[in-house]
């Protein structure tokens, strides 16, 4: 037999919602197969079944032509499957090789036997070339480095089966084709891998075959050399995608956000933000580029309020609003799309539709003396739900905890965008989400620009700073370094501002 | 007949089917704690011990339920200070301080301010214990909110500050100094008993119980109902989204903690305020009800509901236990046994997880469809 993985006629049902229906993979030994399908489609699901983390309500798994049950994630171990989820599950204040041995510590009368993991994990690092170090602490290392601690974890623990769950959605583009070269390196050793990603290019790029889930059924599986990107999303969608932004010239108004002079030092004394300063005007979408880790969310922060240790003015109009209350921010007509959706984004032990009145509870709309008007949330969030398509279960009653990763994103996209704000600050909007949703979001951003709104787009992909902004301002280690039009740059102009290695005016 | 049947079938996973069925394995598991110490302790009479602790509440009738209710009233108030508390991310370990504050000023309006007149003496001195409850809570929660002083340091030390402060202010203005205790409280100051004892003859019971069962309302619209509620339990989940919100986090801090420390001021109250011949002792000990409010907090997983009926079961279990001194146990030993059954029960949160993994494989291996 040469499917190494074969999940047939997999149903899985939460409360309200049949998130696979019906669903078959079977996976070739060697091979990278891509598992494309919208938010909330259900391939986080299929994979947590695979991996041992959910049972399914009906269905058979095979392993190496062997029908199995795969109670938990030790027996997916146990059968050399391993995961790397959506969201990394790594302790922060442990070194990389405590963490890597961490429940397959092994032990001496009770003493932990360090000294061999840390060569097998140093040789393994080796091996793949991803200079690692064991003993530095998880907290210390960036994003990408996180991530090759949870693919040494399963390579620790003899994996064959790798299963990576939007492993690029959290990467530099750098750090994308690194871990493309290592993905495909491990397949060349016998390793098959699912690849989860909502990047067509990417799919494009590593992957042999692609197997497509919508609203939860299969829809089919298709080698990947002979169907275009095009065709793909559309089996995805179930109609046709555009992938480019639809926009006309933009009408350029009066200043809405000026910044000046802001300069920041962070907890350690090294400055984060240098003397940086810009405006924002009605009609224009201007969109922060850089890499990630270059000041941008110490801008933002500075910006929206989150943090008030530093040094400039901010303005909205001819309002100076530095050191007033986020609320009072809110208020003056600021929207904010935040970048980690877990830490400011969401209330996760709240349900959809009070997460939904989080700017806005105080509102008459929602209020009456203090009392909460449940009928008006309600009422509010269901409409928010059709009008973006919020994918979920139960309706407002959902938790936002148990919501696929792309729709927690809509939903505070549609949050942000409801309030009708006059500053529309955007931090990585479209992470996470499927091509679908991210047409969507972009037409949002443009009519808003239409509608005479200023956009504060920060975004670390090339084309979509390409295609949806109106103008580009760089950033490299705290310092605006570039001042640019899309249609006078390139992708590869852009990189070198983005890396340092060119400067242009300001 | 179709729906009920679903209904009973979906309740262990239905999210207050889940606390319901965790707090009852709980206590089930504190229960069979509490006979295993029996049977080391007297195993000829650990049957028959067991089964006073679980009847004695109705042991006499009426009566005893009574006192079931006498005991609950208060720790079912510092239950709930605990639990509000709790819910908005705070661990309010200081409710014995805050309670002993209010006690005293309940009893020093209840002995002193003999001039005012009827009803009014006792609102005014469950009015007076509120605040000086309240004063309590405030302290650690401004400590909290602008100095970062964990509240769970300065509510412990807090506890033993009231403690000797209020000894002293008993000996100061409150004192009979022929028992050592606390004067006892004007009738007028003692809490109506709204007609309980003629439902419940023969017992101490006052009009704490209705005073704990508004708490309990109140306490459930705030967190329930209103934006105040909203606003204070966001920051209890996730403070970087309530700071995202525009949330003062800080002033939150300060207004839970002095509602925490109302509840707590309140059970002083209900405690003190009456005529059955309870008084502040000058002996220096932390009064129980305080510590026993975190267990109820616990076992009720700090919703206000929870709360009631883990106070009544409480209180249940302790007369059970005034019962048991009828057998051979000793007074030290009975003390061990309830007090085990009341922290083991407590641990229902630990439940709640098995509970729902035990439920959740069982539905999926049904591979029942919709
Ligand atoms: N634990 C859960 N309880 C209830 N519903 C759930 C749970 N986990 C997922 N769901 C629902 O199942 C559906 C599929 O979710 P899943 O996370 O598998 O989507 P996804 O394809 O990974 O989406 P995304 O690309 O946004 O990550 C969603 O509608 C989600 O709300
Ligand atoms: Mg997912």
């Amino acid at each position: 037999m040469e499917y190494v993985i074969e999940m047939l006629n997999i149903t899985k049902d939460f409360p309200g919602i049949r998130a696979n229906d019906n669903v078959t993979l079977q996976l070739k030994k060697g091979e990278i197969h891509a598992l494309l399908g919208e938010n909330g489609a259900g391939k986080s699901t299929l994979m947590s079944i695979l991996f041992g983390l959910y049972q399914p309500t009906s269905g058979t798994i095979k392993v190496r032509g062997e029908e199995v049950v795969v109670r938990n994630p030790n027996d997916a171990n146990e059968m050399q499957i391993g995961m790397v989820h959506q969201h990394f599950k790594l302790v922060h204040n442990f070194t990389v090789a405590e963490n890597i041995i961490l429940g397959k510590e092994d032990t001496n009368r009770g003493f932990l036997n360090m000294d061999d993991a840390i060569k097998k994990i140093t040789a393994l690092s080796e091996r793949y070339n991803f200079n690692i170090d064991a003993n530095a602490l998880i907290s210390d290392i960036s994003v990408g480095m996180q991530q090759r601690v949870e693919i040494l974890k399963m390579l620790y623990r003899d994996a064959e089966i790798m299963i990576f769950d939007e492993p690029t959605a959290v990467l530099t583009p750098q750090e994308i084709s690194e871990l493309m070269k290592i993905m495909k390196h491990l397949t060349e050793e016998g390793k098959s891998i699912i690849l989860i990603t909502h990047k067509l290019k990417e799919i494009k790029a590593v992957s042999n075959r692609c197997s497509v889930l919508r609203k939860g059924k299969y829809i089919g599986t298709v080698d990947v050399g002979k169907t275009s990107i095009e065709q793909m999303a559309e089996m995805m969608v179930g109609r046709k995608v555009l992938f480019e932004v639809e926009k006309g010239a933009s009408k350029i108004g009066e200043s809405i956000l000026s910044v000046k002079n802001l300069n920041m030092t962070n907890k350690v004394g090294k400055e984060v933000l240098r003397d940086v300063s810009f405006e924002v005007k009605a009609g224009e979408i201007l969109c922060i580029a850089g890499i990630e880790g270059n000041g941008q969310t110490q801008l933002i922060e500075a910006i929206t309020g989150l943090n008030s240790h530093f040094s400039g003015n901010v303005f909205i109009r001819e309002d100076e609003i530095t050191h007033k209350s986020i609320r009072n921010k809110t208020l003056t007509g600021i929207g904010h799309i935040p970048e980690d959706r877990h830490k400011h984004g969401l209330v996760l032990d709240y349900n959809l539709g009070e997460n939904m009145i989080l700017q806005s509870y105080f509102d008459n709309e929602f209020q009456n003396y203090g009392f909460l008007d449940f009928e008006a949330i309600s009422k509010h969030t269901n409409d928010l739900i059709e009008r973006f398509d919020i994918r979920i279960g139960r309706g407002e009653r959902t938790s936002a905890r148990s919501m696929s990763g792309g729709n927690q994103q809509k939903a505070i996209v549609a949050r942000e965008f409801d309030r009708n704000p006059d500053l529309m600050i955007a931090v990585q909007p479209t992470r996470g989400l499927d091509v679908g949703a991210i047409e969507y979001i972009h037409k949002q951003l443009v009519r808003l620009r239409d509608e005479n709104k200023a956009v504060l787009l920060v975004s670390l992909e090339l084309d979509e700073v390409l295609s949806v902004s109106d103008r580009i301002l760089v950033m490299y280690e705290g310092e605006l370094v570039a001042n640019v039009y899309p249609k006078d740059v390139t992708e590869n102009d852009l990189g070198l501002y983005m890396s340092g290695s060119k400067r242009g005016a300001v | 007949m179709n729906k009920l049947f679903k209904k009973i079938i979906g309740f262990p996973q239905s999210e207050s089917g889940e606390s319901f069925l965790s707090s009852f394995s709980a206590i089930l598991f504190g229960v069979a704690f509490g006979f295993i110490l029996m049977l080391i302790f007297n195993p000829s009479e650990a049957f028959e011990g067991i089964g006073i602790i679980l009847t004695g509440g109705f042991e006499a009738g009426r009566s005893s339920l009574g006192t079931v209710l006498v005991n609950s009233a208060p720790i079912i108030i510092t239950g709930l200070s605990v639990g509000f508390a709790f819910k908005t991310g705070l661990f309010n370990i200081g409710a014995t301080g805050q309670l002993t504050v209010g006690a005293f000023a309940a009893i020093f309006v209840g002995v002193n301010w003999t001039f005012l007149p009827g009803n009014l003496h006792w609102i005014v001195a469950v009015l007076a214990a509120i605040l000086a409850g309240a004063i309590w809570g405030i302290i650690p929660g401004l400590l909290k909110a602008f100095l970062n002083v964990h509240e769970v340091v300065a509510t412990i030390m807090l506890n033993y500050i009231a403690m000797y402060l209020v000894v002293l202010g008993v000996k100061e203005t409150v004192f009979n100094s022929l028992r050592s205790e606390s004067l006892s409280v004007h009738p007028n100051a003692a809490i109506p008993t709204f007609g309980l004892d003629k439902i419940f003859p023969d017992s101490s019971i006052t009009g704490g119980l209705i005073l704990a069962f508004i708490a309990v309302i109140i306490i459930y619209i705030i967190l329930k109902k209103t934006t105040f509620g909203y606003q204070l339990k966001a920051v209890g989940f996730n403070r970087y989204a309530a700071q995202y919100a525009g949330i003062n986090e800080k002033m939150n801090i300060v207004y839970s903690m002095a509602i925490a420390g109302a509840l707590s001021g309140l059970a002083g109250a209900v405690v003190f305020l009456t005529q059955s011949g309870i008084h502040i002792t000058t002996t220096y000990i932390l009064l129980p009800q305080g510590f026993d409010g975190i267990a109820v907090a616990l076992l009720g997983l700090s919703t206000p509901i929870g709360v009631l009926f883990a106070g009544i079961f409480f209180g249940y279990i302790k007369v059970g236990g005034f019962f048991l001194q009828r057998l051979a146990f000793e007074k030290e030993i009975i003390s061990v046994i309830i007090a085990s059954i009341i922290y083991f029960s407590a641990l229902s949160a630990i439940f709640k997880k098995y509970v729902r993994k035990v439920f959740a494989t069982k539905k999926n291996s049904d591979g029942g469809d919709e």
